[in-house]
């Protein structure tokens, strides 16, 4: 099998095509050693061409490989359960029934109705939410079983937000393209951006300059940084412990308010481009933002002190909504949920982006699984970026923010990833004969840990899914595309 | 008060620049923002489409099209968002509507296919800085108890029926305001067979915000102005 890196593409004829049978097993084979990124079909001919990039960790390498198949695959999920979510999908957008698969229902199509899983019997009861919610939220429809307060069952159903963002990047790239990447998850546009530029870079043989990779990543950490002390807030009001809510909160701004300095968005938006970044970092702006992210440290440690050393804070959050390892593992969980749960993956440091030259941030882990953990590991990470993001101002390297990237090359497929502040950002895209998208696949890490959630409240209690739902947050948006 | 440095507030075309059948601004423009629909110089930004890009001021060979660093935006009619003199600000509500909500304006929240930035600046207003409660506006958790919605995204079809029954669910008269450039014309999903183009093709609405997502100080404009509470001539 051919070995791809983050950000390189092949011709699409030197990849493998097997049949069924052995794909089947090659993909069970390479999930055991390592992980699937992505798993999806696109219609080819009679059939259906299915699709699987697998990651070698250990190794930094990627592989991909392909097979064509009817209308029928015999499905992965019962022995490798991080299949589950990606059969469901292949089922649904291309009519592949996945045979043995256990749950098999529609993901995002609100087509037919759908059937929940219900459980029976004296003192059961059944509450429902969504997908309108009580505070600014975005919509998913949630139904817990329970037993009293006791959760037996969490079965979560979205597609709310499905905007046919894939189907919209079809014959791409037009001028569209960027900000559909941009608006995949509207708390993650750096993070796709950057995937998607990564993507036509590696499909036209371009590379970005130094200077435009290092604001690149630059604002990749600002994006976690907001979004992890934004969250650490959320958790405090959750918890009813609102000086830290009111405190993060505004912190949280700090960073927005340094993107937004950076590229004229508070998000983000219109800052990177294939090629390179649309904005410069003048040296002013640069000691200006490393004063600001000084200051900013030195306030987030009295806030965190605050927050992960009061004991009634501790006690809500210690041993609340756990997940194991052999689950983390099992489900191929991405980004601080499996980071906390003890599997140190991080793209950043197992598969950084052609060119990276600055040694990688270190990974953060907590051994716990609990909201706890989660939460630490956020914080742990918000430190580190923070070291990043301080010396990464002062060292900007010189040069061009820009280099030509010229058009996609044919009949080529190419892999990015990235890491978002909520885990691994996939995107693949597949090039026709005439260089245009024959077919763009977005894996937003929600994707693969939405499932997670589930685990985690089981036999909990139903007053903590507020609290288990914060410290994943996961994306609606980026789930639907 | 204006918006922070470099962020890009309203843009503004200077269009004495325009050569006589020029169309590059247009042609760049991602969601067909830009209209030249007459003869020179007549090139206009709909705001209501405009995602706040850089394509239009780097697709404009004449350097004619700059973002400003106004903040001002949100208007009480889609047609008053396409001006060629700019923007239409929002007039308040009429009399009677402004005595029954003026002083206590309570609003629910729903995400109607938004890639939840506008979502999470709509949350940013309730923190210590922009703090919308001082103003007497709230976001609830029911349409039972709210005057009115706050609508963002293009409305997918799959949130057709949930934003329909939100609506009914709230007593007249009621509200409604769109947020964000997908909320108002579909924004960069405008045209796509999974969403509806807006809230406007669902229910009718009150107050337009325009942005990808608004700045909160303009969604906080726009909601003052509502109220009443801020009254100066329009620029």
């Amino acid at each position: 099998m051919k070995a791809l890196r983050n950000g390189t593409s092949i011709e699409e004829r030197a990849l493998p095509v097997l049949p069924p049978e052995e794909f089947r097993r090659a993909v069970l084979r390479g999930a055991e050693g390592g992980r699937i990124v992505a798993f999806f079909g696109r219609p080819l001919g009679e059939g259906v061409r299915l699709y699987a990039v697998l990651a070698d960790d250990a190794a930094g390498t990627l592989a991909a490989l392909a097979s064509d198949v009817g209308d029928r695959f015999l499905s992965l999920t019962p022995d490798c359960p991080q299949a589950h979510n990606f059969e469901r999908e292949i089922c649904e957008q291309h009519g592949v029934h996945m045979e043995g698969h256990p749950w098999l229902k529609p993901l995002r199509s609100h087509a037919a109705p759908y059937s929940f899983f219900q459980v029976e019997g004296e003192e059961i009861h059944e509450v429902a939410v969504g997908p309108v919610h009580a505070g600014l939220i975005d919509p998913g429809h949630f139904r817990l079983q329970c037993h009293g307060e006791k959760v037996l069952s969490l079965e979560i159903h979205l597609g709310y937000q499905h905007r046919g963002v894939e189907e919209a990047l079809e014959n791409g790239p037009d001028k569209r393209a960027a900000l559909l990447a941009e608006c995949a998850a509207g708390d993650t546009t750096i993070g796709h951006a950057l995937a998607y530029a990564l993507a036509v870079e590696a499909l036209s043989g371009s590379i970005a300059p130094p200077r435009a990779q290092a604001i690149r990543a630059i604002a990749l950490e600002l994006e976690r940084v907001a979004n992890h002390v934004g969250d650490l807030g959320a958790l405090g009001a959750d918890i009813g412990f609102l000086p830290t809510a009111a405190w993060f909160g505004r912190l949280r701004g700090e960073f927005l308010n340094l993107l937004a300095t950076l590229s004229g968005n508070r998000y983000g938006r219109g800052l990177i481009r294939p090629g390179g970044v649309l904005c410069d970092v003048p040296a002013q702006l640069a000691d200006d933002a490393t004063r600001r992210l000084s200051r900013a440290r030195d306030e987030l440690r009295q806030v965190a002190g605050l927050f992960f050393e009061t004991s009634s804070v501790r006690s809500r959050i210690e041993g609340t909504g756990v997940l194991t390892r052999q689950e983390c593992n099992a489900l191929a969980l991405l980004g601080p949920a499996a980071r906390a749960c003890g599997t140190p993956r991080d793209v950043r440091r197992d598969h950084p982006p052609p060119g990276a030259s600055a040694p990688p941030i270190p990974v953060a882990i907590a051994m716990t699984g609990d909201v706890f953990a989660r939460s630490h590991v956020r914080w742990m990470e918000t430190q580190h970026s923070l070291e990043y993001l301080i010396e990464g101002f002062r060292a900007l390297p010189a040069g061009a923010i820009r280099a030509a990237c010229g058009p996609p090359a044919p009949g080529r497929l190419a892999v990015s990833l990235v890491e978002g502040w909520r885990g691994e950002i996939a995107h693949v895209a597949l090039t026709g004969e005439d260089g245009r998208f024959a077919r763009y696949k977005i894996k937003d890490p929600s994707f693969q840990n939405w499932t997670a959630l589930t685990l985690a409240m089981r036999g909990t209690q139903i007053s903590d899914f507020p609290l288990c739902n914060k410290s994943f947050n996961l994306s609606y948006a980026g789930h639907d595309l | 008060m204006a918006m922070p440095e470099n962020v890009r507030g309203r843009p503004v075309i200077d269009t004495g620049r325009c050569p006589d059948g020029c169309r590059a601004c247009a042609d760049a423009c991602p969601t067909d923002a830009i209209l030249v629909d007459g003869g020179p110089g007549s090139a206009r930004i709909d705001l209501g489409r405009c995602v706040f890009c850089r394509d239009c001021v780097e697709g404009c060979p004449e350097g004619a099209i700059t973002y400003g660093r106004d903040h001002r935006m949100a208007s009480r009619t889609r047609e008053d968002l396409a001006l060629s003199e700019g923007v239409k600000l929002a007039a308040a509500l009429e009399r009677k509507m402004l005595k029954l909500l003026g002083r206590s304006l309570k609003l629910r929240h729903v995400s109607a296919g938004d890639c939840s930035a506008c979502t999470a600046e709509l949350q940013a207003l309730g923190n210590v800085v922009f703090d919308l409660a001082r103003f007497g506006v709230q976001f609830v958790a029911s349409p039972r108890h709210a005057d009115g919605l706050v609508v963002t995204g293009p409305v997918t079809q799959n949130m057709r029926l949930a934003l329909e029954k939100t609506w009914k669910a709230v007593a007249s008269p009621r509200l409604v305001i769109a947020v964000g450039a997908c909320a108002i014309s579909g924004g960069p999903f405008r045209g796509l067979s999974a969403v509806h183009d807006g809230v406007e093709s669902v229910v009718p609405v009150d107050l337009f915000v325009p942005g990808c997502p608004p700045h909160p100080l303009t969604l906080l404009d726009g909601l003052l102005r509502l109220l009443g509470r801020i009254e100066d001539s329009p620029r």
